[in-house]
């Protein structure tokens, strides 16, 4: 079991100012290089002594990487905008209320004033056993502590468990997959903007990482296209303690009406599995119905479709076929916007 | 460079974990060299091999055989394509990942092991009972055949004997892809345990970590084992001079000139109809 030491091992601190700067140290130490943003996930790991990173890169001095900007007919949020700054920015307000309902479901005020948007979505799994140190499969070993038939698994997933069986945790990640946004990653090799569905990763594809950034790449800005800007938005949380938790499950929904029936929608869900995920077949299934209690039963049946329970996670699928019904009827008839 | 990873249970006990992606490189590294160095002797050494006229005599005296010699059943071939596609799969869905090439591997992974155990065991059954059984394997009967071959790596004329049904080095790469094939099928079964599949309960304490540490160790070393073979393997079946065994693995025959120019007649004994079975000396 890990211990939290008061001092940190020793590691070089690099305090680049500009995107370019960050990218030479990443490319030059790779993976012997920790790339800190906010620094709450990574002082996790830094103090309880589990990763031992020769260098850490801090892009809090990185100024390009900050801000929320208009882009075109969307917006561009950088990289290291905080939490707070993205809940309070009047455009998001306006037009993307979904993110932020997602962004102010993070944690508590203080640790949104600090923490980041791009670490919030590139933050690592809360699986205990992972944390705690121990070589699970995620950490290169060749178990999963979390899948036997003594494992505390309440928190952990339903689908698409593959060997591992840890849930990413982010709040803003599913948000951003309804807004169809787009994850901008630079690395020294160029550019690659990718649609954010594709931006996480399962454990089949790399067990020991949830997102596409490998050594020397870098989430430089998440831009948000008008596609779905002013959509009827819905998202929701369920977590053990209201105040401040990480999400057993939750859903963010934008839907577009035509009249009474549902032109298009985009869902997605996390908490669920390694990476969040969008619900492809209820959002084919539920284009031209009605938004009515029938095609939202239809949606959480669809939902839950292939979830494979663990020991103590069953409750995980009744609470997402629920969460997914009221994403498309509205709780209590309330929306987002 | 690190041979094997170790990690920690929770315990706090030091636990085998892998066997060091560094030996998948050492393989490669080693199967490329293998080929270049053969192939660099092959274009300078002074093999001795039949000549034209010698085959021709041979094949003057020995008109009662037939035009075409069956050497591998259409089972046999069958047993032998199914297995190389296997391997092959089983090979990129394991290593690919490891270079860089990311992709959901685990599920083709154990669905290509499943093909290749049961390819396998299919094998040992034919082989056992309607295959020529000792002709594949090395003994030290062969000693005189090694002995004979290196004089004539070296250019000498010598008497002693020629291959049977397979020669030397086909036999003796068949002893080292039995060991490394089903260790990293044996340990591969057991490791099925630890994942998702319609065939097991999953139990991943099924062993301690110290033996699950060892299983996973060995199917490493097979795998990495396994690169290096395969290379050597491709390299001598597309070689222009044992093209005609890798016909005959297609066709399941080989001419009568290619039979007694390659072949002890006495070793590997061929009646006078196509399908007798070959018999070793």
């Amino acid at each position: 079991m890990a211990v939290i030491h008061d001092v940190m091992p020793a590691f070089e601190l690099f305090q680049p100012t500009s995107v370019d700067d960050a990218l030479a140290l990443l490319d030059r130490y790779r993976s012997e290089a920790w790339v800190m943003a906010g620094g709450l996930d990574s002082f996790d790991w830094l103090k309880d002594r589990i990763k031992r990173p020769k260098v850490v890169v801090d892009l809090s001095q990185v100024k390009q990487l900050r801000g929320v900007r208009a882009a075109g007919d969307g917006l561009e949020i950088g990289a290291t905008t905080t939490l707070t700054e993205v809940v309070s920015h009047p455009l998001v307000r306006e037009k993307y209320g979904i993110l932020m309902e997602a962004a102010e479901a993070a944690a508590s005020p203080q640790i949104r004033n600090q923490g980041t948007i791009g670490g919030n979505v590139s933050q690592d799994t809360r699986c205990w056993y992972y944390r705690s140190g121990w070589t699970c499969y995620r950490a290169g070993g060749n178990i999963c502590y979390a899948d036997t038939p003594t494992a505390v698994n309440r928190e952990h997933a339903i689908f698409g468990a593959d060997r591992c069986v840890a849930v990413n945790p982010s709040d803003s990640a599913p948000a951003l997959i309804a807004l169809d946004a787009k994850m901008v990653v630079r690395s020294s090799r160029g550019e690659l903007v990718m649609d954010a569905e594709d931006y996480f990763i399962g454990p089949g594809t790399d067990i020991t990482r949830m997102t596409v950034l490998q050594p020397g790449s870098l989430l430089t800005a998440i831009r948000l296209p008008a596609t779905w800007a002013g959509a009827q938005f819905y998202f929701e949380k369920v977590r053990d303690r209201q105040v401040w938790d990480f999400p057993l499950v939750n859903v963010a929904s934008a839907i577009v009406f035509s009249g009474d029936r549902i032109e298009r929608a985009r869902l997605a869900v996390n908490g669920v599995a390694a990476h969040p995920m969008r619900l492809r077949k209820v959002e084919d299934a539920v284009r031209g119905k009605p938004r009515n209690e029938a095609t939202a039963n239809l949606a959480g049946e669809l939902a839950i479709e292939g979830a494979q329970p663990l020991q103590h996670n069953g409750y995980k699928i009744p609470l997402m076929r629920n969460l997914v019904k009221r994403a498309i009827r509205g709780g209590d008839g309330t929306w987002t916007s | 460079m690190d041979f094997l990873t170790w990690g920690r249970n929770p315990w706090q006990q030091q636990i085998l974990t892998h066997v060091s992606w560094n030996l998948l490189w050492a393989s490669l590294f080693a199967g490329i060299v293998f080929l270049v160095a053969h192939a660099s002797y092959m274009v300078l050494s002074a093999h001795r091999k039949r000549t034209a006229a010698e085959t021709d005599a041979m094949e003057a005296a020995r008109t009662d055989l037939p035009d075409r010699i069956p050497r591998h059943s259409l089972a046999a071939r069958m047993f032998h394509w199914v297995m190389a596609a296997s391997m092959f799969t089983l090979l990129f869905t394991a290593f690919l990942p490891v270079v860089g090439i990311q992709f959901a591997w685990v599920t083709w992974h154990w669905m290509a092991g499943l093909v290749l155990t049961a390819a396998i065991l299919f094998h040992i059954v034919h082989a056992t009972f309607w295959m020529d059984f000792w002709s594949i394997w090395v003994g030290p009967s062969d000693i005189p055949e090694f002995k004979a071959e290196i004089l004539r790596e070296l250019g000498h004329e010598v008497a002693g004997p020629k291959p049977g049904k397979y020669p030397l080095g086909n036999r003796l790469y068949h002893l080292a892809i039995v060991f490394a094939g089903l260790t990293a099928v044996g340990t591969g079964v057991f490791m099925m345990s630890r994942v998702r599949t319609p065939f097991f309960t999953r139990d991943p304490y099924l062993f301690s970590d110290i033996t699950w540490g060892f299983t996973y160790v060995m199917h490493g070393l097979a795998g990495v084992s396994l690169v290096g073979l395969v290379i050597a393997h491709v390299y001598f079946a597309v070689r222009p001079d044992k093209w005609w065994i890798t016909k005959s693995m297609l066709l399941g025959w080989v001419t009568r000139r290619q039979y007694l120019q390659y072949h002890d007649p006495h070793r590997w004994v061929v009646g006078s109809k196509p399908g007798e079975r070959a018999r070793r000396a």
